[in-house]
């Protein structure tokens, strides 16, 4: 049965707590977008709980006037779980960024797609460790020169939206902060999906790695290197609208329009894991020649993984159906005897 | 008839010694519960190695397993045996220096062929059953495996099956031993094997076989009768201290009508609390086993946040890693409970064998100034009592409390006078009631009496508000760095766990007078040692007395006077010393350190030893 909710407003969900983040952070486009979401969402604010670790995107909960908890450097996925557990009526977000989620949290946070509860993951990736003063992260490109990497680092990025599939994730999305309207639709959809959603944020930091993501959000390369996907809709890119995607096999193959009928190209299909595989390895360096444009939206939704939440209460149910048990039985357990 | 002679025994001490593959656990268990079932005291000590199944036949693959069984109240496993069974040489090479001399043997010969001999390293020619070298004891040399397979030719069971149930051979050769009935050992076999019969009926014959060899051979001159013990009046069960932990938590969970949430990772010895509370999710037990020993905790505090009573379990290794979490409950004081089965250490250290060598980690172990509630159960039985405690004081004060145990109780049984529900302490929890009024803020660390702050559940109208392990202004919980702030904060947590000696016992004198020549003051699962030693020091005129601190931090406010009672304080553990240094520190007397550090439970006699060279 539908409640009315009483009409809230994005004001009702900013605490009075000054926000801290540098000037021109991409963090204050996340923060506003969830803030506009979440009164349209029809529920009551008391049911929102924000949960984040360790670093700049980590204070995002004290600005929600919400429930929340500024846990510790990678475990808001675990804590995050044990609360969604115990209250699934709760709306549980986990608020994460690059080092948080993958390098201190990395268990946490593939043992969370395992598992699939319920909840709503923002994960800001701006390709650094802001908080500690700009050293390289898991996901900053290899030769990053940071302070703690003054000649390059050796390190591999992490791809995080491959990691989740790889996970076993069902809801896996990226969006940008530059973009508002996209955010806002791919985290409301995130919020609707039954289970665990992860949604890569791309987030410029603009002190320690300003325009880590410039190409992905100028005007002026933006619609070349972007690949918006669609569920039913053709894999169409580039600044005339006019490349698309073909696959050849298994190989994805840019193509232009002019040359190819539009039923050959590539439909985007939300469901079908093995071309999300495909399109989450849409990674390369946008300097390459060749480069494939970097997909943003909806890459993989499996409605089929019942939650964790859901088994794990189940269970519970399952085991309550004669009632509670009787206590003093149970603490006499099978065999006494009496001493007189 | 054979010619056997009944004697009388106050208390016996059996030691069941094989291979790890043996079933001698299951063995010293069925012993355990008849004896239990009986009427007699008891205290049992199993020991055994970390490998599943290490190398067949070496010393390394030894598990063992000691009973102390008496007819007057008995509190630790013994210091030696009486009886020694060995199903191979190693066994015996292992065992042999703690039976008393004339102690008897009772020796499976197919376990001391070449093949053995050989993997216990026991040079071919120096055979312990022939060579003499066990002349000052009552050897019997029975072929355990021989008469075992002669018995079951006809069984349809395979060579290897079949050797599985020697085990019961020796059970019903002690059960004839000591006189005593197998009727609950027959219903065990009966009701574990009941979808095998043949397994079944093979393991019935085979313990009917041991009784019979002792009633028809000559063996055996004289057959022993251990009366009951006189205990208080009363209902009694056998309960070991992983199991009466599970319930402990179990009853607090009941009785502060909250759900419990037991977050944890599989590690030894904790590990039997998980598998005892994922059997009862009928009493909304919740169980989760995480990926890791820190989702472990997290996820609990996660739980505590939501409204659960929530726990997380652990030994050493396990709890170096929670450290960081266990900070963030501190800040956050939201309810908690830390179960640390201790065992020797440091790093992976010993994994089976015990030692009380967690203390500091318990005190001290975190960054910053983190203080907390330590309490400690002291026998099997008394698991289940601070189990319970350890969840009233996390709940009823907001605060995480550690309960230590150790893998000496853990493992270890004795008879439990248990309590019925209706006489447990209620546990009093109120949530923070919503709030229509929303122009007067909700204060999330606004304090009582007990300075504990309310409990505001996500999902409760009007209290919205967050937490977190930045340093909080008292009261309204926003982030401050203001520096008088903090060094306020520091105190008030400090005082929160000082207030908590306001709501447990006073420390009492488990023997003797509260003032004397010396105080003997233990803490923890050393109590049965410590208190026959004080038995017997007492019994021989001196001037001792025992104290044991089942709570540690805070010390029960008495503890100080009593302390200055005593010309001397002897403080045994079971580490290098760590209480006597709290001790030291917060009562600056000259406590006398008193260690031991082999992953052993003290014998009664060395503390006896060690107490009468300090008063000579």
């Amino acid at each position: 049965m539908e409640t009315t909710v009483e009409k809230l407003t994005s004001k009702d969900f900013s605490s009075d707590q000054e926000v801290r983040w540098c000037p021109g952070c991409g963090d204050y486009s996340i923060l506003k977008q969830v803030q506009t979401i979440l009164p349209d969402l029809g529920r009551p604010k008391e049911e929102f709980v924000f949960i984040s670790g360790i670093g700049c995107s980590s204070r995002f909960p004290y600005y929600m006037d919400t429930y929340g908890m500024h846990s510790i450097h990678g475990r808001a996925t675990a804590i995050a779980t044990g609360l969604k557990a115990t209250r699934p009526e709760l709306s549980v977000w986990v608020i994460t960024g690059d080092g948080d989620s993958m390098s201190i949290g990395g268990n946490h946070f593939i043992h969370m797609f395992r598992r699939n509860p319920d909840l709503n993951v923002l994960l800001f990736n701006n390709q650094i460790y802001g908080l500690t003063k700009g050293q390289y992260s898991p996901t900053s490109e290899q030769g990053k020169v940071t302070k703690s990497s003054p000649i390059g680092s050796v390190d591999y990025p992490f791809n995080p939206i491959a990691l989740a599939l790889g996970a076993d994730a069902t809801f896996v999305a990226r969006s940008m902060d530059r973009d508002p309207k996209h955010q806002q639709h791919v985290i409301k959809r995130g919020y609707e999906h039954q289970g665990t959603s992860l949604i890569e944020i791309y987030q410029n930091c603009n002190v320690f790695n300003d325009g880590a993501f410039e190409i992905y959000t100028e005007k002026a390369s933006k619609k070349e290197n972007i690949l918006l996907m669609e569920n039913g809709k053709p894999l169409i890119f580039g600044a005339n609208d006019d490349k698309g995607i073909k696959l050849d096999g298994f190989k994805p193959v840019i193509v232009n329009l002019a040359d190819v009928s539009a039923n050959d190209l590539w439909i985007h299909d939300e469901t079908d894991l093995v071309k999300a595989t495909i399109l989450s390895r849409f990674y390369d360096d946008p300097t390459h020649p060749d480069h494939k444009p970097r997909p943003f939206g909806v890459f993989y939704v499996n409605n089929n993984k019942e939650t964790f939440d859901n088994l794990f209460n189940k269970q519970m149910e399952h085991a309550m159906e004669n009632g509670m048990g009787d206590l003093d039985k149970l603490i006499a357990g099978r065999e006494t005897w009496v001493v007189n | 008839m054979n010619p056997t002679i009944d004697k009388d025994l106050e208390s016996v001490v059996i030691r069941f010694a094989g291979d790890s593959g043996d079933g001698m656990q299951l063995t010293g268990t069925q012993f355990t519960n008849s004896a239990a079932l009986f009427g007699n005291d008891l205290a049992t000590f199993p020991d055994f190695p970390a490998e599943i199944r290490a190398p067949i036949g070496t010393l390394a693959g030894v598990s063992g397993f000691q009973i102390h069984f008496g007819s007057t109240r008995i509190h630790t496993p013994g210091d030696m045996s009486h009886v020694l069974v060995v199903m191979n040489v190693a066994a015996l090479k292992a065992n042999i220096k703690n039976l008393v001399k004339g102690g008897v043997i009772i020796a499976n010969s197919d376990g001391f062929d070449s093949k053995n001999m050989r993997l216990a390293n026991v040079p071919e020619d120096k055979n312990p059953l022939t060579d003499g070298s066990l002349d000052e004891y009552d050897l019997k040399i029975i072929d355990v495996t021989k008469i075992t397979r002669a018995a079951l030719t006809d069984s349809g069971l395979s060579v290897k099956e079949i050797d599985r149930c020697k085990n019961m051979f020796v059970l019903g050769l002690v059960y004839w031993m000591y006189n005593r009935n197998m009727e609950s050992s027959i219903a065990f076999v009966k009701a574990k094997f009941k979808k095998n019969e043949a397994v079944m009926n093979a393991n019935l014959k085979i313990m009917q076989a041991g009784w019979s060899y002792g009633e028809t051979t000559e063996m055996f001159a004289n057959r022993y009768n251990v009366a009951p013990a006189k205990m208080e009046a009363g209902v009694y069960r056998s309960i070991m201290g992983n199991q009466a932990a599970a319930l402990g938590l179990i009853a607090a969970s009941v009785k502060s009508g909250l759900s419990l949430f037991y977050g944890t990772y599989p590690i030894t010895p904790a590990t039997d609390i998980l598998h005892e509370l994922s059997k009862y999710k009928n009493f909304n037990i919740k169980t989760f086993q995480a990926e890791d020993e820190i989702a472990a905790i997290c996820s609990s505090i996660g739980a505590s946040f939501g409204g659960s009573l929530a726990i997380t379990g652990s030994s050493g290794p396990g709890i170096a890693l929670k450290g960081e979490a266990i900070g963030l409950a501190t800040m956050l004081e939201l309810p908690l409970v830390i179960v640390n089965v201790q065992r020797a250490g440091p790093s992976t250290g010993l994994p089976t064998k015990t030692e009380q060598a967690d203390l500091m980690q318990a005190y001290y172990g975190r960054n910053g100034e983190c203080p907390l509630v330590i309490v400690a159960a002291q026998s099997p039985g008394d698991c289940f009592n601070m189990a319970y405690e350890a969840c009233r004081i996390a709940l009823e004060h907001m605060i995480p409390v550690f309960l230590l145990t150790d893998g000496y109780i853990a493992n270890g049984s004795e008879p439990w006078m248990y309590p019925q529900s209706k006489d447990l302490q209620e546990i009093k929890v109120e949530f923070a009631p919503e709030k229509t009024n929303t122009d007067d803020k909700f204060m999330p660390y606004m304090r009582d009496e007990k300075l504990s702050r309310p409990w505001a559940l996500p999902g409760t109208k009007g209290l919205e508000h967050r937490i977190g392990g930045l340093e909080k202004q008292n009261i309204t919980g926003n982030i401050s760095y203001d520096p008088n702030n903090h060094e306020q904060m520091i105190h008030l947590r400090q005082e929160k766990v000082d207030k908590v000696a306001n709501y447990i016992p006073l420390q009492t004198m488990d023997n003797g007078p509260e003032t004397g020549d010396l105080l003997i003051l233990g803490w923890g699962g050393t109590y049965g040692a410590l208190k026959t030693a004080t038995t017997i020091l007492r019994g021989e005129g001196l001037n001792v007395s025992h104290a044991h601190l089942r709570y540690i931090s805070p010390f029960p406010s008495n503890l100080g006077e009593i302390l200055k009672g005593f010309k001397t304080v002897v403080v045994p553990e079971l580490n290098n010393g760590q209480l006597v240094k709290i001790i030291r520190d917060k009562y600056f007397i000259d406590a006398i350190p008193y260690n031991k550090i082999q992953g052993l439970p003290f014998m009664s006699t060395e503390v006896v030893n060690k107490i009468k060279e300090i008063l000579a």
